[in-house]
């Protein structure tokens, strides 16, 4: 059953609507995450399920019932909704575990210390029971703010970009645990963040956005690998997008060979097969689709190269002057100006329409 | 050993050590005086005026206290974390009662609820009420007091909720807490370290306030101290009330700096998250009519009567006596801001060129003159040069056989020393805060581009700091022009200034005639106000 859904939601600020006409649904027990450049909406949604905003139209349901409607709107504390702030917002005047056990009103004191020690212990700061919240380093008060959170037992738990005020090694470490802590939990959570690294860590589903509209709602596998938008295309991973021409046989035909492809709906919301369509597309080409081979007749120009390790991501120039990037071991090491043989290695790829060029 | 003894001579650490000095020599004074305990005197003031003193300040500081923390947190709040119409109007305006200096207050509110007032006498005449308690009372006292200083707990008050207590209510809301329940709760508590802040702003200037006691011949140190110097002539006795004022003075501070340490470990959060409550329109009203009632008093109401009053003696008062009144006060804030500002600015390039825990504390010293009441600096600092003129007197008979009455105690400079003192934390707050924003680094980048010595000093620091210096000036200025006890205890014979003037009017009950002076100190005061926020406006567009 969903637990979360999101019918046809729109939102505005005086005449700046800053969501629209947005769905989405979240199953019992998943994790969401809301993705999106700076601005697209997507805090503002996070406040619009917890109840801290309004909306104009459509509705918002918890559980299957409603708590948002235009002109009504269920007030935040009646909502069983738990928040985690990006600043976690922690209340100073209390200790650790006053603040963990702040939302257990109506619990008797029996049962509000077991949870307490309980979610400590999920946390992992049993020993910091004591401490006041300004003794804690900015990790630890990210716990705390998910286990007050989480202690009440809500309905549906959501994140504002929780990570955003840690470093980045502490980040991924946090974003592992989190996930593990929810799912003990089994609370269904919708995740705010412009990570997208954050976000493959943490979801089960993933929704791009843009410009107050949902750009897809998917799997992070699909995001990645099944864009619909070229706006996905381009906000997610690493690729460039190659033009090509649809033949008889469905196969695409571009500089570096044949591909068999799909490709994207107009509007983004179905895959369409290629072979319904004849004409221009473009062919999205990530780094790992493009290989290094000495022997390949397929030659091209290094324009760039950037070090990663293991891998070079190297910048290539083709013959008809388009780019592609791609991903060579680094022992493969060439300089800037060489001609490399590259090749193919993708077996089904996503393309887009030329004239939705003039779209986004 | 040489090496040794140049660093103690160095001279930023020997400035900030000569600044700290000139704030300890009251303290020091102010204790010698138990050196020289006159029996009679003591005997008196022990038995017939100390009780008396000590009922009277912790009864004030109690009423003061539970009035300025109910009115401040209470439109904190509303300002803060409500939606009601005029909200975005009266955040600003309710800080206008601080241009009114509460001495001023003091008479307006005299005459319009005394028994012989227009208020009381529409209560007698058309409803027959009376037996209303007496306005020149302890009551009284604390309520001009508190129309005065609550702008300090509102002030601080307002922004704890505007930056911590929106997102501390929503976190709570998000826990299954109704708004009301989640301020009592969450954000006062939260808020509590600030508001102890303000609350304590406002003690000490009960503290420290003069004008107001002599207006309501309201019994406290300072009007003791005033009453030991110039009816019984005995400094001594003066500068041993002092130390009592001190004792409260210094409590006050260690409480102080305990609830700072609150402050120094919260975070705050975000202002822009910040999503008001809106009230319904009976509670708005409500609320804006709470607010404007206080504004009304606090400000509207003394205003109104001061022009009303000014108008009816202008024409016999607006002579050349006036304006010398307006020059006395202009010339003395313009020496004192620039002294201030001047020592202030010496006193963070100090700290600057030689950081570390000893000149952190040499600093703190330094600023903590702010706390001294008026009245204890002036004796605190004419004991000293009285005594150094009687010396130099001594000497210029013995060498040079010039009789003189002494050089020192008739000028300025008690005045300045004074001043200097109590108001050094007014200006090296923006000052100190400007040259703190220029970080070292500046300087080595300006180095490395080949720009040191003077050059740096013209083309980095001093349009760097410019705008800090005008506000360090402005706000000293119109802090001296206010200021009445240190005036009026240590100027030369004939210095009156305006808040002299009001003195010796209001002590003669002529309230009218104080008016014109009173009206003049308002306009001033209003100056830092309208630039203050102009500024924040600036930097905020």
């Amino acid at each position: 059953m969903a637990e979360l859904e999101l019918c046809n939601v729109t939102q505005a600020y005086a005449d700046q609507r800053v969501i629209d006409d947005l769905s989405l649904e979240l199953q019992q027990g998943d994790i969401g995450c809301l993705l999106g450049p700076s601005g697209c909406g997507k805090t503002t949604l996070l406040r619009c399920v917890a109840g801290f905003e309004a909306i104009a139209g459509g509705e918002i349901r918890i559980g299957a019932k409603p708590v948002s409607r235009a002109g009504w709107t269920l007030a935040a504390h009646a909502r069983q909704v738990g928040m985690v702030f990006q600043d976690y917002a922690l209340f100073t005047h209390l200790s650790v575990s006053e603040n963990i056990g702040f939302g257990l009103h109506g619990w008797s004191r029996d049962a509000r210390r077991q949870r307490v020690a309980q979610l400590l212990e999920l946390v992992d700061l049993g020993n910091l029971a004591d401490r006041q919240t300004h003794q804690l380093s900015g990790g630890q008060q990210q716990r705390v703010a998910l286990a007050r959170a989480l202690a009440p037992r809500p309905k549906l738990l959501l994140m504002d970009e929780p990570f955003s005020n840690l470093d980045v090694a502490l980040r991924e470490q946090l974003s592992a645990e989190v996930r593990t802590i929810l799912k003990a939990e089994g609370s269904t959570s919708l995740i705010v963040t412009h990570d997208q690294y954050e976000a493959f860590a943490l979801a089960d589903w993933v929704g791009v956005m843009h410009a107050g509209r949902m750009a897809q709602w998917d799997t992070p596998y699909n995001l990645y690998h099944r864009p619909r938008l070229r706006f996905v295309a381009d906000f997610i991973g690493q690729g460039t997008l190659l033009p090509g021409q649809v033949q008889t046989g469905c196969l695409i035909r571009t500089e570096l060979g044949d591909l068999d492809g799909m490709l994207a709906g107009p509007d983004g919301s179905a895959d369409g097969a290629t072979c319904a369509f004849s004409g221009e597309v473009d062919v999205l080409l990530r780094p790992d689709d493009v290989v290094h081979d000495d022997a390949s007749p397929m030659r091209a120009e290094v324009l760039h190269k950037a070090f990663r390790g293991a891998e070079f991501l190297y910048t290539l120039k083709l013959p008809s002057g388009q780019q592609v990037l791609s991903l060579v071991p680094s022992h493969h090491n060439h300089a800037v100006g060489e001609q490399i043989g590259i090749q193919l290695a993708a077996d089904h790829v996503v393309a887009f329409r030329r004239e939705q060029n003039a779209v986004v | 050993m040489v090496r040794a003894l140049t660093q103690w001579f160095d001279p930023w650490r020997l400035l900030a050590g000569a600044v700290v000095a000139l704030v300890l020599v009251p303290v020091g004074v102010s204790l010698l005086a138990f050196a020289d305990v006159d029996a009679s005197i003591w005997q008196h003031l022990a038995e017939f005026v100390l009780p008396d003193l000590l009922r009277n300040t912790f009864w004030l500081l109690l009423g003061v206290g539970l009035a300025v923390t109910l009115v401040g947190v209470s439109l904190a709040a509303l300002v803060a974390l409500c939606e009601f119409p005029g909200r975005r109007w009266l955040q600003w305006a309710l800080l206008l009662p601080l241009a009114v200096p509460a001495y001023v207050n003091a008479f307006v509110v005299i005459d319009l609820l005394d028994f012989s007032g227009p208020l009381q006498s529409w209560l007698r005449g058309s409803w027959g009420i009376t037996g209303l308690p007496d306005i020149r009372s302890g009551w009284g006292v604390v309520l001009v007091l508190t129309l005065s200083l609550y702008p300090y707990v509102y002030l601080i008050a307002r922004n704890a909720f505007a930056t911590q207590g929106s997102a501390a209510l929503e976190a709570a809301q998000a826990l299954g807490l109704p708004p009301g329940q989640g301020f009592v709760r969450v954000a006062l508590p939260m808020a509590r370290p600030w508001i102890a802040a303000g609350l304590l702003l406002a003690l000490m200037e009960t503290l420290a306030d003069f004008g107001t006691m002599a207006v309501f011949n309201f019994d406290t140190f300072t009007t003791a101290i005033y009453k030991a110097w110039y009816g019984m002539f005995s400094l001594s006795a003066a500068a041993q009330l002092s130390c009592f004022l001190l004792l409260f003075v210094l409590v006050m501070v260690a409480a102080e700096q305990r609830s700072r340490r609150g402050i120094r470990y919260t975070t705050v959060g975000r202002a822009s998250a910040l999503r008001r409550r809106r009230l319904s329109p009976l509670t708005g009203v409500l609320a804006l009519g709470f607010a404007m009632l206080v504004l009304m008093l606090a400000f509207g109401l003394p205003v109104v009567q001061l022009l009303r009053w000014s108008l009816a003696t202008a024409l016999q008062d607006l002579d050349a006596r006036y304006w010398g009144f307006v020059w006395h006060s202009v010339l003395l804030a313009v020496l004192g801001a620039a002294l201030v500002v001047a020592v202030a600015l010496l006193l963070a390039y100090a700290a600057r060129q030689r950081p570390g825990a000893w000149m952190t504390w040499l600093q703190r010293l330094a600023t903590l003159g702010y706390a001294f009441p008026g009245a204890v600096l002036a004796v605190g600092w004419f004991i000293p040069v009285a005594a150094l003129d009687a010396w130099l007197a001594g000497l210029g008979q013995a060498w040079l056989g010039v009789d003189t009455n002494g050089w020192l105690k008739g000028t300025l400079l008690v005045m300045l020393l004074g001043y200097l003192v109590r108001f050094l934390a007014v200006a090296f707050g923006p000052v100190g805060s400007g040259l703190q924003r220029l970080g070292r680094h500046v300087d080595e980048a300006a180095n490395s581009m080949g720009v040191a010595g003077w050059a740096l000093l013209l083309r980095v620091h001093w349009p760097a700091l410019r705008t800090s210096l005008q506000t360090a000036a402005v706000l000293t200025f119109v802090d001296i022009v206010k200021e009445m006890p240190i005036t009026l205890m240590t100027r030369p014979f004939g210095w009156d200034t305006l808040a002299v003037r009001i003195f010796e009017m209001t002590s003669e009950g002529e309230w009218q005639r104080a008016a014109l002076p009173a009206l003049a100190i308002v306009l001033v005061a209003l100056v830092p106000m309208v630039l203050l926020t102009g500024q924040k406006e600036q930097t905020h567009g």
